[in-house]
């Protein structure tokens, strides 16, 4: 087959990708529902983890090592329930932090930092290096393949130009610099992108499965008849099973671990899979259509590998089989197909993984120095927007192809493609630690990562890709026959004496094994900085910062203009007005009447800003120009426990509630002790009325009688009555004085005027001051106690009204014939005792706790009816309480049993 | 409910994660035929295939449900 075809086809091949391209973006552009946004679309472009490697190298690894080629797509598979957790998280952060790569996002989970950025750059760029590489190489021998079938192998050309792997490497970067940097995305979405590499996936599947259909249905009839004939030979009945293939356990795991790491860790599929993801729920349809696919395209890998072993022996490369059986069969348009499947397994890998390690290395490697140049230099325009940061990649592209064309011409043409490919496997998964922990675990610090990055990175470096060189012969070998300085436990394939894995296992065991312990121990001991604490927290609980700008958490501010012009120089003056505008309508305000740019506008601008260039360079930028409060633990520690907050601030509503409740109980029960009063008042009213009426009536007719009868009246009647006129207005006057006494004791409206007074005293004066009447009665009164002085604190005034109220009660009570009264005063340790007792009829059981009541009054035997008004007592017990001291009735018991004894007690 | 998948899923990932490992793999580890394919073949693509209607299956039950 001549070159021209080949190249030809290759040519016609790539224009209808650039045909795809262009018609999805210009779509686009046009704002009509995105191709992309299928589920679909967005499992076959994942598919782009099938590369040359896949296309060609599966069937090369299946001579050696049987299925377990199938490790690097199961591990992919069991992992794929865990993306609607895993993943889907990972993309709400990304979407929410405007992440544009895997370093990009690392970085940002770690503080914004910058070294990280350029850390897992340079791993990822050395690390893929070799998977690039692989892609070149299969596309090199695809096209010697397709040429020279069954020639003799091309001797090695002693120039370059004369190579044909550099002329694919030249025609590689080219393409994918045109296809890759075509214009500066804020998100770092290319739909065009995404489209080609999802055609190109149905491209390779349909290339693969009609050779295996070819050489199952058409060399042999079906599956039983191929396998059944590979198990009479000895070489391919190894490839039946693991033990005859030489794996082991350990290294099955190993391998499904790594590709399990593989299918998010890889920059070109984290590319995919989360920056260009156009919306979470894409993932749950991927999750079955993406493993579906990695079934079809290996179900013909085995079938395939047989039949190549069985046809050529050990003639031709296993690597080539998928071609040179057709040719074989001289089904050249065969050839051409699988080849044409190869290339696009092989472009799209290189395009997608090129591009996204650029906009790594421009963002995390070349832009922060040029920041940090320009800051501490005097240059003002070292970077002037975004043609700029487009040369910039441009330029990172062919850097690293030609780095993976310099790799294959010296390490790569000595391996198979597998082996090559799972040096870069190992390598990306030296990013799992961090990035996994840095998504569940919240004590992941800053140095922590870059401790285990750096630690598995170098394991990593000196298990695989340096004895790798030494044994092409670009460095001394002697480390790895004799290990490190002679240090036989140093030798780079067994490792501190662990021997008997194959150098991939051997490697990620140790990098990992050390990466993870490094990266946790060091967390622990060290303490994360105030941003590390808030982007964990963020990354973390992702689920509770959606749907709201985290603008609290940093409080910055910058002069509107500042921030202004340093937009305009990267994104270009159209975006930035843009931009703005965008800022203006979300926030209804207008920032021409600002001088200051708050927090939020300051943080709007970062995250646009991160989407061109990453975080940990927006970052840098915006220090340039933005003033940063001092932010206190205090406040990192608010934000942090805003969710604690509110479900205290909840709890909180909750006791108020409570207290209220109560309160509303309290104002019930109040009011409904002032009902009972308002009734007990009116109660009051109209018993003093009535009072007031009986000796009024009796005045009146009385009056009246000495009026119309004045004349025949004799002058003892004419006495007779005036004598109860007077006691009657006597009665009505007593009574109005007790009634205001109540009143005035009751409303508190002339409080107590307390002084030292001698009780002794009082009830001597006071009974002096009623021997007239004790005499009229012939009532004998003795007084005990009084002899000498009881001092207490009282109102004089009133307890003189207790004690003459008492006094007068109990002559109106005692014996008519032998009527005698004892008063008795007796000091107790803390209350001053006032007794008086006569020997009346006595109180009733039932009456002694009425009597202190209103109006209540006693029918003395002797005098019939009542005298008083029934105030007396209650009133005395209301001028005892109000002195803190209390009022009793002693009658009809064991120590009274004659009379009744009043006892009033009085606190000292 | 979405906890109810995340847990399903998540015993998804386990259930196949013992069975395309050892020890479980030395059953099928022989050198023989199955149907006419070669056991191990025929073991790994039948618990993919199985693994992958699985997997749509309980993604597919929250269309279901609004």
């Amino acid at each position: 087959m001549g070159l021209s075809v080949v190249v030809g086809c290759s040519l016609a091949y790539i224009s209808l990708l650039f045909l795809i391209a262009w018609w999805v973006d210009k779509r686009a552009t046009e704002l009509r529902p995105g191709i992309v946004s299928s589920p679909y679309v967005y499992a076959l472009s994942l598919a782009v983890y099938c590369t040359a490697w896949t296309f060609f190298g599966s069937v090369g690894r299946a001579t050696t090592g049987g299925l377990s080629f199938l490790g690097v797509y199961l591990g992919p598979t069991l992992l794929a329930p865990l993306w609607f957790m895993l993943l889907r998280k990972i993309i709400l952060i990304s979407k929410n932090q405007r992440i544009t790569s895997i370093a990009d996002f690392i970085s940002a989970r770690y503080g914004k930092s910058t070294n990280i950025g350029v850390m897992v750059t340079l791993i990822a760029v050395l690390g893929i290096v070799p998977y690039i590489s692989i892609q070149l190489k299969a596309v090199t021998f695809g096209i010697n393949t397709l040429t020279h079938f069954g020639e003799a192998a091309p001797a090695p050309k002693p120039h370059f130009w004369q190579d044909a792997a550099f002329w694919v490497t030249l025609a590689m970067a080219l393409f994918t610099v045109v296809f890759g940097t075509r214009k500066l995305d804020p998100n770092e979405r290319h739909e065009g992108l995404v489209a080609a590499i999802a055609f190109e996936s149905i491209v390779k599947l349909i290339a693969f499965i009609m050779v295996g259909a070819f050489v199952t249905f058409g060399l042999y009839n079906g599956f039983d008849d191929l396998f059944g004939k590979a198990l009479q030979q000895e070489e391919t009945a190894r490839m039946f099973t693991f033990s005859g293939s030489g794996i082991t356990p350990f290294s099955w795991n190993m391998l499904m671990l790594l590709s399990l790491f593989a299918i998010i860790l890889l920059p070109r599929q984290f590319h995919i899979s989360v920056v260009e993801n156009t919306h979470p729920r894409q993932i749950t349809k991927a999750m079955w259509v993406f493993p579906l696919y990695l079934l079809l395209i290996n179900i013909f890998v085995l079938p395939v590998a047989m039949a190549g072993k069985m046809a050529f022996g050990d003639t031709v490369h296993p690597d080539t089989y998928v071609l040179s059986i057709p040719l074989s069969q001289g089904a050249n348009w065969l050839a051409l197909i699988a080849f044409i499947g190869g290339f696009s397994a092989a472009t799209s890998m290189v395009v997608v993984e090129a591009t996204a390690l650029s906009i790594m290395f421009s963002n995390h490697v070349v832009v922060p120095l040029l920041i940090k140049t320009r800051l501490f230099g005097q240059g003002k325009d070292m970077v002037d927007g975004a043609s700029r940061l487009l040369d910039i990649r441009r330029i990172c592209i062919m850097l690293m192809l030609f780095l993976a064309y310099l790799y294959q011409k010296s390490v790569g043409s000595t391996y198979d493609l597998v082996s090559v490919g799972l040096i870069s496997f190992t390598a990306a998964a030296q990013l799992a630690p961090s990035l996994i922990g840095g998504i569940y675990w919240k004590r992941g610090t800053r140095q922590g990562a870059i401790t285990g990055l750096a630690i598995g990175f170098l394991f990593w470096a000196y298990c695989l890709p340096l004895p790798s060189m030494a044994q092409a012969g670009i460095i001394s070998d002697d480390f790895v026959k004799n290990g490190l300085f002679g240090l036989s436990f140093l030798k780079p394939y067994s490792l501190f004496g662990l021997s008997g894995l194959d150098p991939i296992t051997h490697a990620a065991f140790w990098s990992l094994l050390f990466n993870a312990w490094f990266y946790s121990i060091v967390s622990i001991n060290s303490k994360p900085s105030m941003l590390n604490l808030t982007q964990a927290d963020l990354f973390v609980n992702i689920g509770k910062y959606i749907g709201r700008q985290d603008s609290d958490i940093l409080k910055r501010e910058a002069k509107v203009s500042e921030l202004r012009n340093m937009l305009n120089r990267f994104l270009g003056e159209q975006r930035t007005i843009a931009m703005f505008q965008e800022y203006e309508s979300l926030n209804q305000v207008k920032l021409g009447q600002q001088q200051l740019a708050q927090a939020d506008l300051v943080n709007f601008a970062e995250t646009h800003l991160a989407g061109a260039v990453g975080a940990a360079s927006a970052r840098l930028v915006l220090d340039s120009v933005v003033k940063e409060e001092a932010i206190t633990m205090d406040e990192v520690m608010r934000i942090l426990e805003q969710t604690r907050e509110a479900v205290e601030h909840g709890r909180l509503m909750e006791a108020k509630n409570a207290e209220l409740k109560k309160l509303t109980l309290q104002l019930t029960t109040a009011n409904d002790q002032l009902k009972n009063l308002d009734r007990l008042k009116a109660d009051f009213i109209t018993t003093v009325t009535h009072e007031l009426r009986t000796p009024v009536t009796s005045i009146k007719s009385l009056s009246k009688i000495i009026l119309d009868y004045s004349d025949e009246l004799d002058d003892h009647r004419k006495q007779e009555y005036l004598r109860i006129l007077v006691m009657e207005s006597d009665r009505i006057s007593r009574l109005i004085n007790q009634v205001l006494d109540i009143e005035k004791i009751q409303s508190n409206e002339a409080p107590l005027n307390f002084e030292t007074v001698n009780l002794s005293d009082l009830v001597r004066q006071a009974a002096r001051g009623m021997e007239q009447m004790f005499a009229e009665k012939q009532v004998t009164i003795r007084l005990h106690g009084t002899d000498k002085s009881n001092n207490l604190r009282a109102d004089r005034d009133r307890l003189m009204q207790v004690i003459v109220n008492l006094l007068s009660n109990a002559l109106k009570f005692c014996n008519p014939e032998d009527g005698q009264i004892d008063v008795e005063l007796e000091q107790a340790s803390d209350k001053m005792l006032l007794r008086v007792r006569d020997n009346g009829p006595g109180i009733p059981p039932t009456m002694q706790q009425l009597i202190f009541e209103k109006f209540t009054q006693l029918h003395s035997q002797t005098q019939g009816k009542p005298h008083g008004t029934g105030l007396g007592l209650f009133i005395t017990k209301s001028i005892v309480e109000k002195h803190g001291g209390s009022i009793r009735v002693e009658s009809y018991s064991v120590a009274v049993p004659q009379g009744a004894m009043f006892e009033v007690r009085l606190p000292l | 409910m979405a906890d109810d998948r995340s847990a399903r899923l998540l015993l998804t990932f386990c259930l196949f994660l013992l069975l395309l490992n050892y020890p479980l793999l030395t059953i099928v580890d022989k050198t023989e035929l199955w149907f006419g394919f070669p056991a191990l073949y025929f073991y790994m693509f039948l618990v993919w295939g199985v693994m992958i209607f699985v997997i749509a299956q309980i993604v597919k039950q929250r269309k279901k449900k609004p």
